[in-house]
């Protein structure tokens, strides 16, 4: 990019510039900042203790949990997926590429209710395919593996998405100076191709642990929102919601929310790192 | 130069698998469930008045958070990116945050907020607003929800632009505005429909700041997504169908037509 020198104009006069400048912080104030201070008002209006009381109720917990655990398996699925897509797309030339490049952006573009529905008809008692699951008493629909699956198919793009134009980038130079010296494909694999895309598995790792922690239309439609059983973080909060416990959903959101931001700077360094990389 | 060894056959079947079990074959599904009952009934569970209302409202509250969304977005990426002032910084950083945060949460923030039992929800309700319940709460979770697509279509097209060009302009004799529509935005142009296209497929499909905020009220607040899902949880999955074949459509043609843009201004990367 070209350095700036003096000689290039202000875009605007002054004034233009600090009406646009104050009409920016205000919609932004207005659009993200006031929803996020409004609950933390309502919350603790309530008063601190209150907090913790209703985020440490067995129902508060155990969805808490489920969602931990369905995030640690997606993040490990779909993250080595990811990678392989990723690589598969990037590197290899084969018939339905095209194709292949377009149905992962699916899940982007798909409602999760209707993600939900389709994973429960694919998989629901009354399908092939759930019926020859329960000949080995495995049960999708209304339990965890479908929350699972419901997740991992909303979670499915980000990793791949963030890796592709990074090993695009990349080319393929180093990994054949390394097959000349003889390395083999892991080899190449774990020292040349894995440390050149770290920041991009990373920034796709974050994206998704962000989507699967929030994840609520898809895995409404498959859990069937059993009370400890298939209900994770944010079906309990959505519960809360409906029960008109209106301090309940506020603590248990602002909990949730807490984590999202934690991941949004934990992202944002990580995007940050890939930039400088490209 | 590769060969096809028995890694890359493994490596390909794996993936084939993945995507079959995951995308492709849950669509075949539906499909072939809709497709049941023949395509009369499909069409008479997608006239219904309440579906038809659900999806007249969806597509309506789309519109007008895309127009807007596109005019903030286009003006939050040219402050962030041209200008200097205090919390630049953390503006920037934050405008990722509907993103990270999950859609219930934002529902459960805008009914705190505008909600009848806040301050701000109280003014508001004796001066005859409601925003709760009704279509300005799906309008604000929309834009809440979509707020990042535009903005961060553009941001980069901005930065790598070359200002040579506007200068050029302006020494021409051209007004700051006339130099805006005539040089900048026209440049901006793939990248803003792009981001107007993300926003837009993401409100068509939105489901759960909506169900909190709006609530499920049949021809008034009830969107597609809520109504596919309302059918569903009083075990009607004959009319939830329609809508969702419907949805599905819709989101394919969203995908060819970013694909478009994406061959337009070739860049590889939309979201």
């Amino acid at each position: 990019m070209f350095s700036q020198p003096n000689k290039s104009k202000p875009a605007l006069k002054p004034y233009g510039k600090y009406l646009l400048i104050t009409l920016v912080i205000c919609w932004f104030s207005l659009l993200i900042l006031a929803p996020v201070l409004g609950m933390v008002r309502e919350l603790f209006s309530a008063g601190l203790k209150r907090f913790f009381t209703e985020v440490s109720t067995p129902e508060a917990l155990f969805s808490f949990l489920l969602t931990l655990k369905v995030t640690l398996i997606v993040i490990v699925i779909n993250t080595v997926m990811g990678i392989l897509l990723a690589i598969t797309l990037v590197k290899h030339q084969f018939k339905g590429k095209l194709l292949l490049e377009g149905l992962i952006d699916l899940p982007f573009a798909v409602s999760p209710v209707v993600a939900g529905f389709m994973i429960s008809i694919m998989f629901g008692p009354n399908s092939w395919i759930g019926s020859w699951l329960e000949n080995f008493d495995i049960k999708v629909v209304y339990s965890i593996p479908g929350i699972t699956i419901a997740t991992l198919f909303v979670t499915l793009p980000f990793v791949a998405r963030e890796v592709m134009p990074v090993l695009k980038q990349f080319g393929i130079e180093s990994e054949e100076t390394a097959y000349i010296l003889g390395a083999n494909q892991w080899q190449t694999f774990w020292m040349i191709t894995l440390p050149s895309i770290k920041w991009g598995v990373l920034y796709g790792f974050t994206l998704t642990m962000a989507r699967a922690i929030g994840e609520f239309g898809a895995v409404l439609v498959v859990s069937g929102n059993i009370i400890n059983k298939t209900q994770t973080a944010t079906l309990y909060i959505h519960q809360e919601f409906t029960d008109f416990n209106f301090a309940g959903a506020y603590a248990a959101s602002l909990l949730l929310a807490l984590i999202s931001f934690i991941i949004l700077i934990v992202m944002q360094s990580f995007y940050k790192s890939n930039e400088i990389k490209l | 130069m590769r060969t096809f060894s028995p890694s890359i056959l493994l490596q390909r079947s794996l993936i084939f698998f993945y995507l079959g079990i995951l995308i492709v074959l849950p669509i075949i599904a539906i499909t072939a469930k809709s497709m049941e009952g023949g395509f009369q009934e499909l069409w008479s569970h997608l006239v219904t008045p309440h579906a038809l209302a659900a999806l007249k409202l969806t597509f309506g509250t789309a519109i007008i958070m895309v127009i807007i969304n596109v005019i903030m977005g286009i003006i939050t990426a040219f402050v962030l990116v041209r200008y200097e002032f205090p919390f630049k910084k953390i503006i920037n950083s934050l405008i990722d945050l509907p993103f990270a945060i999950p859609t219930v949460v934002t529902g459960i923030m805008l009914v705190a907020l505008y909600g009848p039992q806040s301050v701000l929800g109280a003014i508001l309700h004796d001066n005859g607003i409601e925003i709760i319940y009704d279509k300005p709460g799906i309008i604000f979770a929309l834009l809440f929800v979509t707020f990042p697509f535009v903005v961060r279509s553009i941001q980069p097209v901005l930065m790598e632009m070359d200002q040579d060009i506007e200068d050029a302009a302006k020494i021409l004799g051209a007004s700051n505005i006339a130099t805006f529509f005539k040089i900048t935005l026209p440049i901006l142009w793939p990248s803003i429909l792009t981001g107007a296209a993300l926003s837009f497929s993401r409100a068509i499909g939105e489901f759960g700041s909506i169900v909190v905020v709006a609530g499920n009220i049949p021809m008034k607040t009830q969107v597609a997504a809520v109504y596919i899902y309302g059918e569903l949880e009083s075990n009607n999955p004959q009319g939830a169908l329609g809508l969702s074949v419907l949805l599905l459509m819709f989101s394919f043609l969203i995908l060819i037509f970013l694909n478009y843009l994406k061959k337009l201004s070739g860049k590889e990367h939309i979201v």
